[in-house]
């Protein structure tokens, strides 16, 4: 579903990624961990070219991301993203936060759109909160919002960047619930995450990023109890 | 025409204060025709040239923030010309000597159309571009990974927010740019007090009508504040 090859991204004289290469298969669900600073998000922000590439391929659903052939708003509506701090659109309601984008980017009907958003909502346990503004919600409940408003584009496959740490602790386990359903249900992710516990029962693989290059990557349970490079050891020390 | 006789008499302590209480204060209703064609003129300008200036301000103001070289500079030197100039400057400059330049006169009323509008326009540039730029980043780039293109992103996620910040600076420059009208007496359009000159010109009431034409001003300004008081209410600014 995404091949990244010899991926680099540089801000003006900085190297923030090193030459990342990476495949993530069809309902995987990868988590990426590491330190801050080391390029976790830039990466997962090149998926979608929230960030521009610098050098290097990444195709994304067949679609070669720095081919200048390529519509990237079309690739977008396949990838849906969730961002730290929500981003909701606190001019409009929590059900036209979700129903936006399906009826200007699809084409679907106001009605269409209305009925997808109440499932999504629904689905994500607010669907007594679609008649309020973003602001009226807690933390926890604006980013399961922002989840129902990427997945009402039904995409292909969902990037969350760090979508637990703006978060009060008490509030950061209705928001993995969600992203735990949604890997149930076979949709491929992406998790950048300092949820340990998440990426140990969720994930499918997990990837050490430090330093702009991914140091370590394999089977959760196997990077956790037995990592090799000591800079995955020291990590893991740290946090854990 | 009690005001005009004491007004002619010498000046003494004793009269200057009959003065103050005789002025006739009534016959401003027989000049309220004149006054009221300024009044028209005023509105008229303004409100026209206002419309033009928010365009301009607001295909300026993004222009500032385009990514386009040629487009962001010619924005900007709109913007710096215009706000480093007098408008009485601009006004005379339009009325008296573009028409060297382009060969044919341009009727008051149209030149100061074009001041109101330039000149507003200018200011609502900045204003557009400061509201704009003060919208999170992360709104575009939520709108952008949801598939909606740049520009439909501005329309339906970025300028509603910024419309409402550009709420309050935008009435004030509206008073502003009201105000700003006056001076478009010294290229002869026949605006408020320009008819408030003439009057006090031929009848020598320049206390009563000017007094008067300052009334309007205010009754106009203060009707806008208002207007916009509602407004912000509303929109919970």
């Amino acid at each position: 579903m995404i091949q990244v090859k010899g991926l680099y991204k540089n801000f003006g004289k900085t190297e923030v990624l090193k030459g990342i290469n990476c495949e993530i298969q069809p309902s995987e669900v990868v988590c990426v961990i590491g330190p801050s600073g080391s390029g976790k998000s830039t990466f997962l922000r090149c998926l979608n070219m929230l960030e521009s590439i610098t050098s290097g391929e990444v195709i994304v659903d067949g679609n070669n991301l720095n081919d200048s052939n390529t519509d990237i708003n079309m690739v977008r509506t396949e990838v849906g993203m969730v961002f730290q701090q929500f981003n909701l659109f606190p001019h409009k309601k929590v059900i036209e936060n979700l129903m936006l984008a399906p009826q200007k980017v699809r084409n679907i009907s106001r009605q269409d759109a209305r009925e997808r958003a109440e499932k999504l909502l629904a689905k994500v346990g607010l669907g007594d909160k679609a008649e309020q503004y973003p602001q009226q919600l807690s933390g926890g409940q604006q980013q399961r919002v922002a989840i129902a408003r990427a997945l009402a584009m039904e995409p292909k496959m969902m990037l969350f960047d760090e979508p637990t740490s703006a978060l009060d602790p008490e509030l950061v386990g209705e928001v993995l619930e969600v992203m735990k359903q949604l890997a149930k249900e076979g949709m491929t992710m992406f998790v950048v995450t300092h949820e340990m516990g998440f990426a140990r029962e969720v994930g499918d693989r997990v990837l050490f990023m430090d330093n702009g290059v991914i140091v370590e990557e394999g089977k959760p349970d196997q990077l956790f109890s037995n990592p090799q490079s000591d800079r995955t050891k020291e990590f893991l020390n740290k946090i854990l | 025409m009690d005001g005009l006789t004491f007004r002619a008499a010498p000046f003494s302590l004793t009269s200057e204060v009959k003065q103050m209480v005789n002025f006739n204060w009534l016959q401003v209703i027989d000049f309220l025709p004149e006054l009221f064609t300024g009044l028209y003129y005023t509105l008229l300008i303004s409100v026209i040239g206002l419309i033009i200036g928010f365009v301009l301000g607001g295909i300026f103001g993004l222009g500032r923030i385009a990514n386009n070289k040629l487009i962001k500079s010619i924005s900007a030197i709109y913007v710096e010309v215009i706000r480093g100039t007098p408008v009485l400057v601009q006004a005379i400059w339009i009325y008296f000597a573009l028409p060297l330049i382009i060969g044919f006169e341009i009727e008051s009323i149209i030149a100061g159309v074009i001041v109101i509008a330039l000149n507003s326009g200018a200011y609502i540039a900045e204003i557009v571009r400061g509201a704009v730029q003060s919208i999170d980043k992360g709104q575009m780039e939520a709108g952008r990974s949801l598939g909606l293109n740049h520009g439909q992103t501005m329309r339906y996620i970025i300028w509603p927010q910024a419309f409402k910040r550009m709420i309050p600076p935008l009435g004030n420059q509206f008073i502003i740019s009201i105000k700003d009208t006056s001076l478009l007496s010294v290229i002869l359009v026949p605006e408020l007090i320009f008819q408030g000159r003439l009057i006090a010109a031929n009848h020598f009431n320049a206390v009563e009508i000017y007094t008067t034409v300052a009334v309007f001003y205010l009754a106009i300004t203060l009707t806008l504040s208002f207007v916009l008081r509602i407004i912000e209410r509303r929109l919970d600014i």
